[in-house]
C-alpha cells in the first residue's frame, strides 16, 4: 500500500505544483485584466489529451494498487506460519511477447512522426503494424496461459499464479480497449471524406498509449521476474 | 498542431437541437438531462435504503413486536443500506447529479467536453444499480456482509447471500467504477479545459472547487475498490487464495490457503477513507456557495478555502487505517494514522471556521437553502468532534464496533451531506426547473428532518459510551452490560426515525407539487452572482447560452460591494461605477 499512497502522493504533488500553483496565488477579488483565451480558458492542449492523460493517472493507480496487493500478498505468503509462495517458472514466450510489445510501441511512433510530416501512406502501414503487431502480443499472452495451464504445478491456489494470470488479463483488456479506438481510427483513415489532419490527434494519442502499456508490462514483467 | 482553446473555438460550435423525445430525453448526451437522470436514479435507490433502515429500526425497536423481517434479512438490509447511501445515492448524486448539472454551467461552457462519454458513464450507472438491485432475486438474496464485504465470512456459508448476492455486489461496484471513471475524466477535463473567457482557476465558485476536487480523488480511490472486487470475485468464483486464508467453515476445512484478510482490509479502506471526502468536498463546495448567496456576504478567506480542500484532497489518501485499529495489524502504523487524522482536522477546522466567519454579520436570509445549510455546519461539527475520539487508538479500541462508530459515521457522512444536499436542491430546483420549490413545506421539511436526526443520533453516542454493539439483530437480556435504558433509547430512536422518514414524504411532494405548480422563479430568483443563474432561458436551453458564451470579469463572491447599485454583482458584469470591483473601496476578505 505505500507504494500505492506514494503513487498518489506524488502525482497531486505534480498537479498541484505543475498545474495550480501559478494560478493559485492568485487574488480574485483584486482587479484582473480578462485575457482573451489562454490562459483563462484552461490549458493549451486539446480536450482529448488531457483526458487521456489523467486516463493514465487512473490506470497507473490501478496497476499501483495491484502491484501493492501482490507485493503485500507475497510478504504474507513468506511469513509466519504461511509458506505458500512459490516463484513463478515465466513461461519463455514472455520474452517474445515483450518484445513484440516493444516494436508494436516503436511501430505507433513511427506512424505518429509520419502524422506530423504528412505521408499518409506510411501513417496509415505504421498504424497496422502497431495495432497487429498488439494483437500478436495478445495472441502470445493466451499462448503463455495455455503452456502453463498445461504445467502439472498449475492451481488457482498459487498465489504468484493466480497473480500471473489476473496482471495480464488486466493488461490485455486495457490493450484490447486501446485496439478499438485503434480499429476506429484505421476505418476512419481509409474513408474517403477523411483527410489526414483529420486523423492526427487520434494516431498521437494511440502511440502515447501503446507507450504507456509497454512501460505498464515492463513494470510487470519485471515484478514477476524478480519475485 | 497549434491548439486553440475551447472558448475562443466557439463560433465552430453548432448547436444542434436535440429533436426527438428519445434523443432528448433518453439518449440524451446534454450534460443537464443527464444530471436529472442520475439525480432520479440515485434519489429512487436511495429511498429503497431508507425504507430499509426503517425495516431495520422497528426490528430494533420493538423486537418482539413487529416479525417483519428474520436475522438474515436484517443483515441483508444493513449492508444494502450502507452501500446503496454511500455509493449509489451520495457519490452518484453528488458529482454524476450535482457535477453534471453545475459544472458546465458554473464555468461557462456548454456542455462536458466529452458528451458521449458522459452519456454512457450514466447508461453504465443505472446498469449498476439493475445489478444491484438483482442482488435481491437470485437465490439466497443480497449478500450480508455488512458494507465493508470483509473476507473471509463475505464468501463462506453461514453469511446471507455468500454464493449469489455477493457476486452481483462485486460487479454492480465494478460496473459502477467504470461509469464512475467516464463521468470523472469529464468532469476533471472540463474543469480545466472548457472554461469561458476570463474565468480562471481562482475565480471558480467553490462548488466547482469541490466537486473537481472530489472526481479527482473518486479516480484515482476507486481503482482500490475496483482491484478488492476483482480479487474477491476471484476467490469466490474460480478458487484462488489472494484473501482466504486456510480455516474450516461449517466443520469442513475451506479449498483456500494462505490469504490474507487484512491486504482486502488496505485496500478497501485505501478506497474507503477517499470516499468520505468524495461525498465531503462537494458537500463542502455547495455548502460554501449557499452561506455566502444566502447571506449576501463574500466567503470568508476563498484562497484558504481552495487551499484546504487541495490539502483535504492530498491527506485523505494517508489516513485509511484509522478504520483497522482493531484489525491486528502492526500498531506502530496506529501511531502513524492517528497522527495523520488529527492533521486532516486542521484544514477542515479552517473550513469551518471560514463558513461560521461568512454568516457572521452578515444579511443572513432564512431561506430554506440557507436553514440546511446552518444545519450542515452544526451536525458536521458535531459528527467532526466524535471523529476526535475515533481518531485516536487509545479511545477507539474500546469504542470500535459499538453504536458511538454509528452514531459517528451517521452524523458527518450521512446527516451533514444529505443536508447538503437538500439545500442544494431548493436552491438550484428553481434554475433546473423554472419554479420555486414551496417555502412553507420546505421550512417544515428541514425542522422535522434536523431535529429528527438529532433525535434518532444522540441517543446513539450513549449507547455507544455503554458498549452496546452494532450489527445485533436483537438483544438478549442475557447481556448483563446493557441496561434496561437502552431499549428505552431504541424504542425512542424508532420513533424518531420513522417520523424523519415519513417527513421526506413531505419533500418528495413538494418535488412534485412545485413543478407543475410552483410558483415561477425567473431567472436569478437568489440573486446570485455565478454564472448558471446569468442564462438568458430558465431552465437553460442546449448549449446553455445562446449564441455567445458569457465572458467573467470578476469572481463568484461580489456580495455587497461597497458603492454598487445592487447588493450582488454577476460574475460576467464587466466593471464600472455601478458595479466596482470589491478591492475598489478597500473592503477586506
Amino acid at each position: 500500500m505505500s507504494l500505492s499512497a506514494a503513487y498518489v502522493a506524488l502525482l497531486t504533488g505534480v498537479v498541484v505544483w505543475a498545474l495550480l500553483v501559478r494560478r493559485l496565488r492568485a487574488r480574485p477579488w483584486e482587479a484582473q485584466l480578462v485575457s482573451g483565451g489562454g490562459d483563462a480558458t484552461g490549458m493549451k492542449m486539446p480536450a482529448a489529451k488531457v483526458g487521456l492523460w489523467i486516463f493514465l493517472a487512473v490506470i497507473t493507480s490501478l496497476f499501483a494498487l495491484f502491484m501493492s496487493a501482490y507485493a503485500m500478498r507475497m510478504g504474507h505468503g513468506h511469513g509466519g506460519d504461511v509458506h505458500d509462495w512459490h516463484p513463478l517458472a515465466e513461461p519463455g514466450v514472455l520474452w517474445l511477447n515483450t518484445g513484440l510489445l516493444i516494436v508494436a510501441s516503436v511501430a505507433m511512433q513511427w506512424a505518429r512522426m509520419n502524422v506530423a510530416r504528412g505521408n499518409e501512406k506510411r501513417t496509415h502501414d505504421a498504424l497496422l503494424m502497431g495495432g497487429l503487431l498488439a494483437l500478436a502480443f495478445i495472441g502470445g499472452q493466451l499462448f503463455a496461459w495455455q503452456q502453463l495451464r498445461a504445467s502439472v504445478a498449475f492451481t488457482p491456489r498459487d498465489p504468484a499464479l493466480a497473480f500471473f494470470y489476473l496482471l495480464t488479463a488486466v493488461h490485455g483488456v486495457h490493450l484490447l480497449g486501446g485496439l478499438v479506438v485503434w480499429a476506429r481510427t484505421l476505418v476512419r483513415m481509409r474513408r474517403k471524406d477523411v483527410e489526414l489532419i483529420d486523423v492526427r490527434l487520434s494516431v498521437e494519442l494511440c502511440a502515447v498509449y501503446w507507450h504507456y502499456l509497454l512501460l505498464i508490462w515492463l513494470a510487470l514483467f519485471t515484478l514477476m521476474l524478480t519475485t | 498542431m497549434s491548439f486553440v482553446a475551447i472558448a475562443d473555438r466557439d463560433h465552430e460550435h453548432a448547436l444542434h437541437d436535440p429533436q426527438t423525445f428519445i434523443r432528448k430525453y433518453i439518449w440524451s448526451q446534454d450534460h443537464k438531462v443527464i444530471a436529472v437522470q442520475y439525480g432520479i436514479v440515485a434519489i429512487s435507490i436511495g429511498l429503497v435504503a431508507l425504507v430499509m433502515s426503517v425495516l431495520m429500526r422497528l426490528q430494533l425497536g420493538f423486537p418482539h413486536v413487529f416479525s417483519l423481517i428474520a436475522p438474515d434479512d436484517y443483515y441483508q438490509y444493513i449492508t444494502m443500506h450502507g452501500m446503496i447511501m454511500v455509493i449509489y445515492l451520495l457519490t452518484a448524486l453528488f458529482l454524476g447529479g450535482f457535477g453534471n448539472y453545475l459544472i458546465p454551467l458554473m464555468c461557462g461552457s456548454r456542455d462536458m467536453v466529452f458528451p458521449y462519454m458522459n452519456m454512457l458513464s450514466f447508461w453504465f450507472y443505472l446498469v449498476a444499480v439493475l445489478m444491484l438491485v438483482a442482488g435481491f432475486f437470485v437465490p439466497g438474496g443480497p449478500t450480508g456482509a455488512g458494507w465493508t464485504l470483509y473476507p473471509p465470512q463475505s464468501i463462506l456459508p453461514g453469511t446471507p447471500g455468500a454464493s449469489w448476492g455477493i457476486i452481483c455486489m462485486l460487479a454492480s461496484l465494478a460496473i459502477f467504477i467504470i461509469a464512475f471513471t467516464m463521468g470523472g475524466l469529464n468532469y476533471v477535463t472540463t474543469v480545466l479545459q472548457a472554461r469561458c473567457k476570463g474565468m480562471t482557476l481562482m475565480r471558480m465558485p467553490l462548488t466547482v472547487w469541490g466537486i473537481f476536487m472530489a472526481s479527482i480523488l473518486g479516480l484515482l480511490a476507486f481503482p482500490a475498490l475496483f482491484v478488492s472486487a476483482i480479487m474477491m470475485t476471484l476467490d469466490a468464483v474460480v478458487g484462488t487464495s489472494f484473501f482466504l486464508p486456510a480455516i474450516s467453515s461449517m466443520g469442513e476445512v475451506i479449498p483456500h490457503s494462505g490469504g490474507s484478510p487484512l491486504l482486502f482490509q488496505h485496500l478497501f479502506w485505501f478506497f474507503g477513507h477517499p470516499e468520505v471526502y468524495i461525498v465531503a468536498l462537494p458537500a463542502f463546495g455547495i455548502v460554501s456557495d449557499l452561506l455566502s448567496t444566502h447571506a449576501r456576504r463574500n466567503i470568508f478567506g476563498y484562497r484558504m478555502m481552495v487551499w484546504a480542500i487541495l490539502a483535504i484532497g492530498c491527506l485523505s489518501f494517508v489516513v485509511w487505517a484509522h478504520h483497522m485499529y482493531v484489525s491486528g495489524m502492526n500498531p506502530y502504523f496506529g501511531f502513524f494514522f492517528a497522527t495523520t487524522t488529527l492533521i486532516i482536522a486542521v484544514p477542515t477546522a479552517i473550513k469551518v471556521y471560514n463558513w461560521v466567519l461568512t454568516i457572521w454579520r452578515g444579511d443572513v436570509h432564512l431561506t430554506v437553502p440557507m436553514l440546511f445549510a446552518i444545519g450542515f455546519i452544526f451536525t458536521f461539527v458535531n459528527g467532526g468532534l466524535t471523529g476526535l475520539f475515533l481518531g485516536n487508538v487509545t479511545v477507539d479500541v474500546p469504542l470500535s464496533g459499538t453504536y458511538f462508530v454509528v452514531a459517528h459515521f451517521h452524523m458527518v457522512m450521512g446527516v451533514s451531506p444529505i443536508l447538503v444536499v437538500f439545500g442544494a436542491i431548493y436552491h438550484w430546483y428553481p434554475k433546473i426547473t423554472g419554479r420555486m420549490l414551496d417555502d412553507t413545506l420546505g421550512k417544515i421539511h428541514f425542522w422535522c428532518t434536523f431535529l429528527g436526526t438529532y433525535a434518532i443520533y444522540l441517543p446513539m453516542h450513549y449507547m455507544g459510551i455503554l458498549g452496546v454493539p452494532r450489527r445485533y439483530y436483537a438483544y438478549s437480556s442475557a447481556i448483563d452490560f446493557i441496561p434496561p435504558s437502552v431499549q428505552f433509547a431504541n424504542r425512542w430512536i424508532t420513533i424518531s426515525a420513522l417520523f424523519v422518514a415519513t417527513v421526506q414524504l413531505v419533500f418528495l411532494f413538494n418535488l412534485v407539487w412545485s413543478y407543475f405548480r410552483g410558483r415561477p422563479s425567473g431567472d436569478n430568483p437568489w440573486r446570485s452572482t455565478t454564472l448558471e443563474w446569468q442564462t438568458t432561458d430558465t431552465p437553460p436551453k442546449h448549449g446553455n447560452w445562446g449564441k455567445d458564451l458569457p465572458v467573467v470579469h470578476r469572481w463568484a463572491y461580489d456580495y455587497s460591494v461597497p458603492g454598487a447599485e445592487q447588493d450582488f454583482t454577476p460574475q460576467n458584469e464587466p466593471p464600472s461605477a455601478q458595479a466596482p470591483l470589491t478591492h475598489d473601496h478597500g473592503a477586506q476578505t
